[in-house]
This record gives structure tokens, C-alpha cells and sequence, in this order.
């Protein structure tokens, strides 16, 4: 089952040109909806049916996401795809953009389609700039074919998509500091209420989608969102892109199945790197609280099962340790990652993240007190649900995963100055 | 109308509103730092946090709002849990330099942090430490105590009309900051002061002078321009320390501009004048009261008796009081002469006989922000009337249209939908022409458009600025603008210039049965002249001519707060009188409300508040009627009846249009803000902020049709007086334009402010 | 200020927003006018606002707030590592520790001839590769061995 909905066709040369793509089927979803005229309703339906799930990290129903945008709403209204995926671990979307544009082009007309948009952006993290320059150059294909801008195919309507590249910033994945920087600003995410779906980008309307949730919807409107839940499990539609990272043999993307066990997504992945043991999985991108190897074994991957074990699927990103990592080390990095890319914004992320950092940085580097494992776990608790967006909790749940199962390692580096991995 | 409960209380609130609202209006404290009710909300402070039933995380009281049976928590152990975490956050990287801090005893992180703080930190790490910014002479920075709750951002970008803060950088490194080097040069700038919740934005010339609990509180209301702005003023030991608003939502709202705000400093400028003062054989020596008195008496009468009641005249600054300006030509009708003004910048008085009362704004401040249409003529409008400007701002964001006629094109920070710039000598015939365009005709361009947008919308108004007022064809301005009113269904409405400019016709402080004018006076002084707070090089139309007419009476008696050099010159009696601050009185603003306020501080050495002098005045020349106890008194007199019925803009006749013959140049002479009148001259710190209007502008083609470049020295003239400026580019002007402001020092030598002006190499 | 072509481009960007949202194009234009200029000093900034009509203070916000923009000169070359826990388990921290002895220079530093800046950079987004590195925020070079990093430098004029 494994590259299914996606990377069907990521073993072609030069799969990402558009000729190759229509070779394998593409744009068929388009041209049945234009065809056909297929009701949004009936295309909202089919979402729904599938359980597709969002795959940038929050997991909310797709279809009923879409459901939320007025659709007698006068005026302009927009589709925005995000690929900024930047949370360390994450690089799935890349590759949907490197390997496969046009699915993503195709998944994006037809939800402008769907929700009676204008105009659609996608908005690209700026360091896989070249990335950007293929969509790019994709989205030009897909024009001089009428596959996009004017009278698509015939059908009279008008709609164009749009790349708008990041420039180093994590939180401009957040969807609404996606739509400041859209707007020329500074990526400071907006208080919600209200939310994107009545006012959004310039104010208007605006559905925005991760990146591979956009592009699995060619394949629900094709073989109809019965299949795609079948692919998966119940309240888990479809195949997920498992990103694996860290200490296994063949890092990369893995397309399978929602539920398939973990187990089997470390092998494909070669394992952990040779003559070493798993330690401990972030199974969901480095927001999430770490999960030690024991109780990850037994997990399967998706959703709920994640979510029942403490921690979060997040994006699908996976991140693998084995026994040489230093929990103090690892967490000294991302909690330096957090402080490095608060907004700036709200005073709890902005004071707190900083706060965290130096404390687990002092640890590390063997001044650490007694007393800081308290103020860690206090600190992070503060921030936690008190701030504008979920950067906060991001910051926040990587300090209270790592507290909670490797307290021995931050108490040793407290009380002995040195390592406990390392032992220096 | 919702239905909530907030802490057990049963409330009732307007739907739309916030939990916070809810709660202020409820007088249930939720403690606050980003949220203010002018800006928008950010929501990014954290500190008001509140437990509502059913939401699963706290929210913010500022950002949400109130619904149907919704049930709030401001002080729940959850509640207040984050309010204590979020202040301890606040306070980690301040530099709790309270001591030393001049927001001390008025700050709002101090505050709260007592309520809300924890006596100890437990943050032991390095603190965060954030470079100053020089960002001018008005406000002080000391950016390590900003807590970023964005009140300045958010007050340019939606108040004054310019982003000129932003917050840079990200994260913990963000700071808040203008653009690399820029000083901030708003003319509402003071307002971040008041809006910084904390000591990081502070008034640079209040530095250090006082702590807020040391002072005392003055309510008054603000002299500079005709708005009747409410201000507190803040003295200590007698003298006045700083100038605040004091809210009044139908006025200023909680606002105040840059002038209304600093201007205060020149109360104590090294020239007040301390002592009465006489001038004999050419040479000037202080006097007691009483001598000073009878030297002028006695020489007023002498001349009233050789030359007759017709050459005794008096002048007056639109800036003094009602109390003032009543009893000022209470003197002079009782020497028998009508010869009074307090319009010095007018030029044009042919109106004068169809006036049917005293030309005010026409309307309501309030109603400003709420037109839908609008045509301003003739206006410097940020500079003239900074916090009217903000409420077209606030109209023009609602969808007002906006249109200009104007012979400046300075930006308005708002959209306009139409304009016409054009020299001070076509505006009567554009003006015309959308008078005849809504008369039916059809015109090419500008007029057409303006006329357009004044047919659009329900509430409107044609405004009148200082430069129409100020205008030779005033009248014919006067004349085209009631027509278009009329034509289009709009008020006529006047910005009136100064504190008083409404007050002074009440007052009755012009001639009314054939007196000179302030036009005649200043032209061919009476040989016996009093002047109430008049500078002539600054305050008239005509500064050199006014000099001239001066220095040619036989007497000028003058009242002034300040010894000025050309009141050395011309006048023979100095009598030192208080400003605003140092007497009561009353101001009676351009939309007809009358104020009255108290002195904040003593008069300075001997001065006299104006309405006491001219009281003894009145009874050593033995006129009758002089006998007041108090200004109010004076008030009631002066102001008998309701004052809406004495307000009336519509011309009884109508002055036809002339044709104007002028010189190759024509020099547009609006007045610079910080130089409208004597107290603001001397504010050293405005002066500083803006010293670099002094240059004579002009469109690139006249600039290269005269051989010129931009920053030479050149010599304009106008007459005999000349002055020497820089030139400056200006493409925005019109042709044959020769902008050069009035009022300050540079330009006292020169003539009309719309008179010919010639242009040459210096 | 900024060269015709530039301006070309800026304008192409502009055009991809709806009209009177010129501001949409600064992050576009503020790169376009880095790869010109090689870093972004005030008056580049303040010139991109004017040409876009934006105050130059939100120009400098948006400078200033996202990384890949260079407030200070860089050398010909500037190589970003990322340096964040996934690349750092797979091996950055060597990488990094190449990168300095070959060059001589720590992070923030440029080679004495102007030619080389290291930076360190957070998520690339590209972690099933790393390590890795970009060359001048736009080339990104992956999977790096020291001998990699050699061909990758002689390959840099
Ligand atoms: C700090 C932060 C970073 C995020 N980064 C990303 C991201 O890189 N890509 C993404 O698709 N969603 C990201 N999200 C989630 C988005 O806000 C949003 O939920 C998502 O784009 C919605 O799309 P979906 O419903 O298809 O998942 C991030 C959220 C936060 C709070
Ligand atoms: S949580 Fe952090 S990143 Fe999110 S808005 Fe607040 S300061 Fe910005
Ligand atoms: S006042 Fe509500 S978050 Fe600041």
C-alpha cells in the first residue's frame, strides 16, 4: 500500500514535469469535476468520507474545514497551500513539491473549485528555494496547458495559483502568521477568533491546507473518498508521509498506510543504525513530547494511537534516537530552536521560551540546580495554553516529555556536573 | 443585547462588546497592558486572561467577545494563576529600575506588578538589555523597559495616519524602534507617551523635572489651536511641568496634539516679561504698576483729545480670553472708538457686512468623524488642526470622501478621493467651477471630480481652513463655498485658527458701526494703538507692514506675556499680563462650546492676568461699568443668551468673483504649526523638533526656470523686507508658487502671506 | 538604486497580488534586492519601500525578521548549515567542525578574503538528507562527507 495517493509516481524520471504526470493519470480528478460540474457539496461530501485529516500537524477533519467557508460571499476569496514546513524532523512537502507539483497544483484548483476562491497561494519555506522555483516553473506548465488561470478548460472559469516564498522563519508555518507574511508583514500569527474562514488573507474568506493534504485530494475525487478511508483506518483516512530522521539507515519519506505499526515503519526505514538500540521516537516533529523506545514499539501510526501513548502524530515526522543521545543535549537544541523562533509577539512565549533555553542550557553545561527541574516543568506549564498560537505549546511539551521520562538524565547533570550518556 | 455573568454578577451588556468592555463597564477590574480602547486589538500582552465556562483554555478578556448566557471568571484561582504567571513573565527581563524611572507613580506594570507579582524572581539568568533610541527632542526612550504590547505601533498605524514605530527583530530580540535614525515627526506623537503603559516611551522635556505624586493637577483647556482640546496641566512650586489630555470623547477624545502637548515650555521662556515697563527718550525701564498705568492713561487720553476718538485703536491676539477681548473693546467703546480687532491674519474684511454672526465649524466636532463627503479649501490641515485631521482620518477609514482644495499638497495620512492644487490665485475659479458644475455645467478635470464625490453620501461638509480665511478673496471663498453647501446639501463650516477665533465675535472684539479693522490698523496704525498679546511679526498678515504702521503710531500701549524684540521696537508701554496658565478665563471653541478654566499656576513676577488690567484700565480712564469682581462675571456678561443662535456662517450677500491681476509669484504663506502664536514660539523642544521649516519652496520647474538648485541660499522678497532661505524642491506645489511659512523669526521681514513674492540668488 | 532587471522582477511579483497590495511583494523584493546588492543595508531597504509604497519601518520589520536576509555584508559565499536536532544527529556537528578548520572562521565570521560566511540556520525542512548546507540561501547541498564539503568548495569560485 505503501505510495498509493502521493509518490505514485516519484519513480518516473523527472516525475515532477507536467507531460509525466498527465501520463499517470493527472489532472483526470480535474477535468471529471469540470466535466461532470460536480457540486461543491458533493466534492465537500467526499472529503468528509474519507477522514482525510490535516497533515500539517493539527490533524482537524479537512471536510469540514472546507465546510466553514460562506459560499454566497461576495468578492474575493482564497486558497493558501502551506509549504513552509519548517518543525525540525518535517520534510515531507518538500518532496511532494520536488516529485509531484502538479498533484498538488490539481488538488489546489480543486479546492478553489470547491470553495468558490479567486485565487490560490502557496506559500513555500525559503530555504528549499529551489523547490520554489519548480513550482514555479510547474505552475507555468499548467497554464499554458488551460489546466489553470482563464476559462480553465473551457468551463469559463477563472482561477490562478500563486508561489510566495518564506525567508527563514519557522512560525510563518502557523496558517494565520502564513497569512500576515502573505500580506508583506512580519509572520505574527493573528488572535483567533475570527478565524481564517471569514477572515483570512486581506481579510477575506480563505481555506488553508498543508501542503499533503492539498495534494491527496486528486485521489479522493477520483476513486471517491471511500477509497481513501479504506487506506487507512477510521477517523485516520488514507496514507500519511512518514518523514524519518535521526539515527536509522535510510532516512527519507515513507508513504504507507494510517495504523501501520511503528515497528514496520523502522524497518523500512533500515533500522536503527547499525550496532546501535533505539533510545526514544519524537513521532510527530519536535513540538511533540518524546516517546522512550519501549512503550513506541507497541504503537501504530496515526492519530489516536499516538495520542493515547502522550504524545502527538503531529505532522508524521519521526525523529529517531538511539542510546548515545543525550536527552539534556537533545532538548538544550530544540529548546534553543523555540527561543530562536518565537515571534516575539506574546509575552509568555517570548519571556518563557528564553527562560527555558537558558535554564536547560545551564544544566548542560553542568551548572545546573537542584531546584531548575521544578522551574523547568513550572515555566513550561505557564506558557502552555496561554499564548497567541501553538508555538507556545511547542515549546512548552518537548520540556514536560522530556521531564516526565528522562528526569534521571537532567537530576544526574544537575547533581554530577557531567553526562549520564557520555559520562563527560 | 447579551446576558452574562461575570464573577456571580448578572450582567446585561451591548452585543459586539468584549468581555472587557463588559467588565469595565461593569467596574470589574481585569488588568490589561496591550488593550486599549482607541487601537485595535492585539491580544499579545497575555495579562487579562479570564476563565469562561466551557472554553477549554483561558481567554483573552480583550479579544473576546461576549456571548449569550456566557459565564466569566476574572479572578478563578485558573484565572488568576495565568495573571501571575503572565506578570512574572513581564517582569523577568525588566530592569525594575522603578527609582529612577519617570513613569514611577503612574505606571501600569508598577501597579499591577503589586497586585499581581511575586516578591522574589525566580528568572536568574542574564537580563535582556535593549539600546536606546534617539527618536527626537519630544519623547525619551529607555527601550529595555518596552514590554511590547505594540500601543505605539498600533496608535501611527491607525491614529496618527504614519507607521513611524515598529517592532523589528523577533522573538525576544524584537525591539521597538522608527527606521534606522529617523526621529519620530508626527504631529500626534506625544500620544505614545501617554499610550506606553510603561516607563519606555516618556516625555524627553519632563525628564527628571518631578515625580507624578509631587504635582498638582490644573483641568484646562489648550490655547493652540480652536479644537478647546481638555488638557491637565501639571505644576509644581508654580510652575507648569508638563501638559496632559484630560479625556473628553465629543473633543480631543483622549488625544492631544504635539503643540497642545509641549508648548507649555514656552511659559517660562528667559523673555516672559516680569515687570511693567516704559520706554522714554528712547530708552526702556522697568516701573511699578501704578506708574506704568497712569503713564499710559494719560497718554491714551491726551491723544484721544488731539487727535479724537478715531485714532485710538486696539488689536488683539485671537488667543486671549473671552473675559479678555470683551473687556478690551469695552475700553475702547468707552473711549468712543470702534476700532477693534483680534483677526490679525485676515486679509480680506469685504465680507464683514453680510455677516450674520460668528463663522464657527458648522456642526459638531464629533459629527467630523461621521461625515460621508467633504471638501476642505484652503487648509494646512495636519499643521493648523492636528486632532481634526484625526477625526477626517477616522471618517475617511469609515469611506468618507475626502477632496482638497488647496495650494499644498502636504499628505494628509489619509486617502482623498479628489483634489485640486492650485496657486492661492486660481482657488476662487476652481472653486467656481464646482459651483457651476453643481449649478448643471460640465468642466474639465479637478472640479468636476470634487463636485462628483460632494454629490455622494448624506452627511457633508465644505470646510474652510486657515489658508481661506487668511486668503485675499476670503470673501469670494466665503461666497462660492455657502453656494456649493447649499447646492449639494452640505454644512458650510469654518476651522477656526485659534482658541478664540469663535469667542472673539462674541466677545464682540470688532468694529461694528464703521471701525478700523485689524486690516486698517495694521496697514495705518491710530497714533494710539493698545495691542492685547499681539507680536506683529508673528501673528498678522502682513508683518512688515505691520511694523512699519506700528512704529509710526504715537503710542502703543502693549499687554504681553513676553518682552519681544519687535514689541521693544514699537510699542512705549510694556505691561506684563499672564498667559493662560497663569489666569482664568474662557475659550469659546469653533464648534461654539464655551469653556471656562481656572489658573494653574500664579502669574510669573509681577504679571497681571489681562482681564484685571484692563478692569483697572478701564477704571482709571473713568469709564463706567468696570466694576467686576471675578472673570466669571466678566464671563456672564460677555456671553449673555445661548450661544448657538450668535453662530451663523451664511453670508447675507454674496460677494461676486473677481477678476485677480498678480505678479510672476505668487508666495504661499501658511503658518508653520510650531509658530502660530507667542507661547508656542518659544517651546524649545517643538522648535528643535521641526527647525528645518525654514526654507522657501517651490516645483522643480520653477526652481530650474530661475537657475536654481535645492539647498541654495537665496533671497526671496516681497516689498522692501527680504529674507534670505534655502531653497528646497517641493514638486507638489503648484506653478509660480513660492511656499514660504510665516511666523517665525526668519520670515518677520516679509510681507503678505499671499502676496507677490520675487525670487533671487542670495 | 536597484538595477532595471531587478525592478523587472520586483514587478513581476507584484503582479501576482491583488491590486493595491504592493506590500504582498516586499519579501520578494527585499531577496531580489539582496541577490543585487549581497546584503541589505538601510537605504537598500528604505528604496524597496518607496518602490513598493510601504513606510520603510515595515520594510525594516520584515528584514529584520526573518533570517535569510543579511543586515550586515557577507562574504561572496555564504554557507548555512542547519544545525538542529535532526541534522545534528545525523552528523552536522562534524560538518560544522570541517567547515571551521577548513575556512578558518566561526559562525557569523567571513574568510579574510571576503569570500567565505558560515552561518548556522535552524530546520531546512530537508532532514531526511542531512546534513546540509546552502550556498547563498538558494542552492542547497545535501548528505555532506568532508569530501563532499571539498568538492562543494573547489566548486566555488
Ligand atoms: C508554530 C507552528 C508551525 C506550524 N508549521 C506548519 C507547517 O510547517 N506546515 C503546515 O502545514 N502546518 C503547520 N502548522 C499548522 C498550521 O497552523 C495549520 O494548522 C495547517 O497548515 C492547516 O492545514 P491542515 O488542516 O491541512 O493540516 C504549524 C502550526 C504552528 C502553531
Ligand atoms: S506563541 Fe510565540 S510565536 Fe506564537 S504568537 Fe505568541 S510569541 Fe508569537
Ligand atoms: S490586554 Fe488582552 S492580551 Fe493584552
Amino acid at each position: 500500500m505503501a505510495n498509493e495517493v502521493i509518490f505514485h509516481s516519484i519513480h518516473l524520471p523527472e516525475s515532477w514535469k507536467l507531460e509525466n504526470y498527465l501520463k499517470t493519470g493527472g489532472y483526470d480528478a480535474l477535468k471529471k469535476v469540470i466535466a461532470e460540474k460536480i457540486p461543491a457539496e458533493e466534492i465537500i461530501a467526499q472529503v468528509k468520507t474519507s477522514a482525510l485529516r490535516g497533515r500539517g500537524g493539527a490533524g482537524f477533519p479537512t471536510g469540514l474545514k472546507w465546510s466553514f467557508m460562506p459560499r454566497q460571499f461576495p468578492g474575493d476569496k482564497y486558497v493558501v497551500c502551506n509549504t513552509d514546513e519548517g518543525e525540525p524532523g518535517t520534510f515531507k512537502d518538500k518532496d511532494i513539491v520536488r516529485f509531484n507539483p502538479h498533484q498538488l497544483i490539481e488538488g489546489m484548483i480543486i479546492a478553489g473549485y470547491t470553495l468558490g476562491a479567486t485565487a490560490g497561494y502557496n506559500y513555500i519555506h525559503g530555504e528549499i528555494f529551489e523547490c520554489y522555483e519548480r513550482f514555479e516553473a510547474a505552475l507555468d506548465e499548467a497554464r499554458a496547458a488551460n489546466l489553470l488561470g482563464k476559462n480553465i478548460l473551457g468551463s469559463g472559469w477563472d482561477f490562478d495559483i500563486h508561489a510566495h516564498h518564506g525567508y527563514g522563519a519557522y512560525v510563518c508555518g502557523e496558517e494565520t502568521a502564513l497569512l500576515e507574511s502573505i500580506e508583506g508583514k512580519k509572520g505574527q500569527p493573528r488572535f483567533k477568533p475570527p478565524f481564517p474562514a471569514s477572515f483570512g488573507l486581506y481579510g477575506k474568506p480563505t481555506t488553508i491546507n498543508n501542503t499533503e493534504t492539498l495534494a491527496s485530494i486528486p485521489y479522493i475525487v477520483k476513486h471517491g473518498g471511500q477509497k481513501f478511508l479504506e487506506l487507512g483506518k477510521p477517523n485516520n483516512g488514507g496514507t500519511k508521509i512518514f518523514s524519518v530522521s535521526g539515527h536509522v539507515n535510510k532516512p527519507g519519506n515513507y508513504e504507507i498506510g494510517m495504523g501501520t505499526p511503528f515497528k514496520d515503519l523502522l524497518e523500512m526505514a533500515g533500522g536503527v543504525r547499525d550496532g546501535h538500540k533505539l533510545k526514544a521516537v519524537i513521532p510527530g516533529g519536535s513540538s511533540v513530547p518524546v516517546v522512550p523506545a519501549e512503550i513506541m514499539m507497541d504503537l501504530t501510526m496515526d492519530y489516536d494511537s499516538i495520542a493515547k501513548a502522550g504524545s502527538m502524530l503531529g505532522a508524521g515526522s519521526v525523529i529517531v534516537m538511539d542510546e548515545t543521545v543525550c536527552m539534556v543535549k537533545a532538548l538544550e537544541r530544540l529548546s534553543y530552536f523555540y527561543f530562536e523562533e518565537s515571534c516575539g509577539q506574546c509575552t509568555p512565549c517570548r519571556e518563557g521560551t528564553g527562560w527555558l533555553y537558558r535554564v536547560v542550557q545551564r544544566i548542560e553545561h553542568g551548572e545546573g540546580r537542584q531546584e531548575d527541574l521544578d522551574l523547568l516543568d513550572s515555566v513550561a506549564g505557564n506558557i502552555m495554553g496561554r499564548t497567541i498560537c501553538a508555538l507556545g505549546d511547542a515549546a512548552a511539551m518537548p520540556v514536560q516529555g522530556m521531564l516526565k521520562h528522562y528526569r534521571d538524565e537532567f537530576e544526574y547533570h544537575s547533581k554530577h556536573k557531567k553526562c549520564m550518556v557520555s559520562g563527560v | 443585547m447579551a446576558n452574562i455573568e461575570m464573577d456571580g454578577k448578572a450582567l446585561s451588556v451591548p452585543d459586539g462588546s468584549t468581555v472587557i468592555d463588559a467588565a469595565d463597564a461593569a467596574g470589574i477590574y481585569i488588568p490589561r497592558f496591550c488593550y486599549h480602547k482607541k487601537l485595535s486589538v492585539a491580544a499579545n500582552c497575555r495579562m487579562c486572561l479570564v476563565e469562561v465556562e466551557k472554553a477549554p483554555k483561558l481567554l483573552p478578556a480583550c479579544a473576546t467577545p461576549v456571548m449569550e448566557g456566557m459565564k466569566v471568571q476574572t479572578r478563578s484561582p485558573k484565572a488568576l494563576a495565568a495573571q501571575k504567571a503572565v506578570m512574572e513573565f513581564m517582569l523577568i527581563n525588566h530592569p525594575l529600575d522603578c527609582p529612577i524611572c519617570d513613569q514611577g507613580g503612574e505606571c501600569q506594570l508598577q501597579d499591577l506588578a503589586v497586585g499581581y507579582g511575586k516578591g522574589g524572581s525566580r528568572y536568574q539568568e542574564e537580563k535582556r538589555v535593549v539600546l536606546n533610541k534617539n527618536i527626537g527632542p519630544l519623547i525619551s526612550t529607555d527601550m529595555t523597559r518596552c514590554i511590547h504590547c505594540t500601543r505605539c505601533v498600533r496608535f501611527g498605524q491607525e491614529i496618527g495616519g504614519i507607521m513611524e514605530m515598529g517592532q523589528i527583530g523577533r522573538g525576544e530580540h524584537s525591539e521597538i524602534t522608527p527606521f534606522l535614525g529617523h526621529a519620530v515627526s508626527s504631529e500626534l506623537s506625544g500620544n505614545m507617551i501617554d499610550l506606553c503603559p510603561v516607563g519606555a516611551l516618556t516625555s524627553k522635556p519632563f525628564r527628571y523635572k518631578a515625580r507624578s505624586w509631587e504635582l498638582k493637577h490644573t483641568a484646562s483647556v489648550a490655547p493652540h489651536d480652536s479644537l478647546g482640546s481638555n488638557i491637565e496641566i501639571h505644576s509644581k512650586n508654580g510652575t507648569v511641568l508638563r501638559v496632559v489630555p484630560r479625556e473628553n470623547e465629543e473633543i480631543n477624545q483622549c488625544w492631544l496634539s504635539d503643540r497642545d502637548r509641549f508648548a507649555y515650555e514656552g511659559l517660562a521662556a528667559k523673555d516672559r516679561l516680569r515687570r511693567p515697563m516704559i520706554k522714554q527718550n528712547d530708552v526702556w525701564r522697568e516701573c511699578d504698576w501704578q506708574y506704568a498705568l497712569d503713564f499710559a492713561v494719560h497718554a491714551l487720553q491726551a491723544l484721544k483729545e488731539k487727535h479724537g476718538a478715531q485714532q485710538v485703536g486696539a488689536l488683539a491676539t485671537p488667543q486671549a480670553t473671552v473675559e479678555e477681548l470683551f473687556l478690551l473693546q469695552k475700553v475702547m467703546r468707552g473711549m468712543g472708538s470702534d476700532n477693534v480687532d483680534f483677526r490679525l491674519r485676515q486679509s480680506d474684511f469685504s465680507a464683514d457686512a453680510g455677516l450674520q454672526g460668528a463663522p464657527w465649524l458648522g456642526m459638531a466636532v464629533a459629527e467630523v468623524s461621521k461625515l460621508d463627503s467633504v471638501l476642505l479649501v484652503g487648509t494646512n490641515l495636519r499643521a493648523d488642526h492636528p486632532l481634526l485631521a484625526l477625526r477626517l482620518r477616522q471618517a475617511a477609514k469609515h469611506g468618507a470622501r475626502v477632496s482638497l482644495l488647496n495650494p499644498l499638497d502636504d499628505d494628509l495620512f489619509m486617502p482623498l478621493a479628489a483634489k485640486a492644487i492650485v496657486s492661492p490665485a486660481a482657488m476662487a475659479e476652481t472653486l467656481d467651477q464646482v459651483r457651476r458644475v453643481l449649478a448643471g455645467e460640465t468642466v474639465s478635470g479637478d472640479a468636476q471630480k470634487i463636485a462628483a464625490n460632494l454629490q455622494q453620501g448624506e452627511s457633508k461638509a465644505v470646510l474652510l481652513g486657515n489658508l481661506a480665511q487668511h486668503h485675499p478673496q476670503f470673501s469670494e471663498l466665503h461666497s462660492l463655498a455657502q453656494q456649493i453647501a447649499a447646492a449639494c446639501g452640505a454644512k458650510l463650516g469654518f476651522l477656526g485658527e485659534s482658541a478664540n477665533s469663535v469667542g472673539g465675535y462674541l466677545a464682540g472684539a470688532l468694529p461694528a458701526a464703521g471701525g478700523l479693522n485689524a486690516g486698517a490698523m495694521l496697514n495705518n496704525a491710530p497714533k494710539a494703538t493698545i495691542l492685547l498679546g499681539v507680536e506683529p511679526e508673528g501673528d498678522t498678515y502682513n508683518p512688515a507692514q505691520a511694523m512699519a504702521a506700528l512704529r509710526s503710531a504715537d503710542l502703543v500701549v502693549a499687554l504681553s506675556a513676553y518682552k519681544s524684540p519687535t514689541l521693544l521696537k514699537s510699542a512705549d508701554v510694556l505691561l506684563p499680563i499672564a498667559p493662560f496658565s497663569e489666569t482664568s478665563g474662557t475659550f469659546v471653541s469653533t464648534e461654539g462650546r464655551v469653556q471656562s478654566f481656572a489658573a494653574a499656576v500664579k502669574p510669573l513676577g509681577e504679571a497681571r492676568p489681562a482681564w484685571k488690567v484692563l478692569r483697572v484700565l478701564g477704571n482709571l480712564l473713568a469709564l463706567d461699568g468696570f466694576d467686576y469682581d471675578s472673570s466669571e462675571q466678566v464671563r456672564d456678561v460677555a456671553l449673555t443668551g445661548a450661544v448657538s443662535v450668535k453662530l451663523n456662517n451664511t453670508l447675507k450677500t454674496l460677494k461676486p468673483l473677481s477678476k485677480v491681476t498678480h505678479g510672476a509669484l505668487q508666495r504661499v504663506g501658511d503658518v508653520s504649526a510650531y509658530h502660530a502664536d507667542a507661547i508656542v514660539r518659544r517651546a524649545t523642544s517643538l522648535q528643535t523638533s521641526h527647525a528645518a521649516a525654514n526654507n522657501a519652496r517651490m516645483n522643480g520647474a520653477l526652481l530650474s526656470s530661475l537657475g536654481l538648485c535645492e539647498g541654495v541660499l537665496i533671497k526671496v522678497s516681497q516689498g522692501e523686507g527680504s529674507a534670505e532661505l534655502k531653497a528646497a524642491r517641493d514638486d507638489k506645489l503648484p506653478d509660480a508658487c513660492v511656499r514660504v511659512a510665516a511666523g517665525s523669526a526668519a520670515t518677520a521681514t516679509l510681507g503678505g502671506l499671499f502676496d507677490e513674492i520675487k525670487v533671487e540668488r542670495a | 538604486m536597484l538595477s532595471s532587471e531587478s525592478l523587472i522582477q520586483i514587478d513581476r511579483e507584484v503582479a501576482k497580488y491583488p491590486p493595491n497590495n504592493k506590500q504582498s511583494a516586499v519579501m520578494s523584493a527585499l531577496r531580489i534586492a539582496q541577490i543585487e546588492k549581497g546584503w541589505l543595508a538601510p537605504e537598500t531597504i528604505e528604496f524597496v519601500a518607496t518602490y513598493l509604497e510601504i513606510p520603510a519601518i515595515a520594510a525594516w520589520e520584515v528584514a529584520t525578521f526573518y533570517n535569510m536576509y543579511e543586515l550586515k555584508p557577507v562574504g561572496k559565499y555564504k554557507l548555512t548549515v542547519c544545525t538542529n536536532l535532526p541534522c545534528s544527529l545525523m552528523g552536522a556537528q562534524s560538518v560544522v567542525e570541517y567547515l571551521q578548520d577548513k575556512l578558518g572562521i566561526g559562525f557569523n565570521e567571513t574568510t579574510s578574503d571576503g569570500k567565505f560566511t558560515l552561518k548556522m540556520s535552524e530546520c531546512m525542512g530537508s532532514c531526511g538528507e542531512g546534513p546540509l548546507l546552502t550556498i547563498n540561501n538558494h542552492k542547497m547541498r545535501v548528505q555532506l562527507t568532508p569530501a563532499k564539503i571539498d568538492e562543494i568548495l573547489a566548486g566555488l569560485e
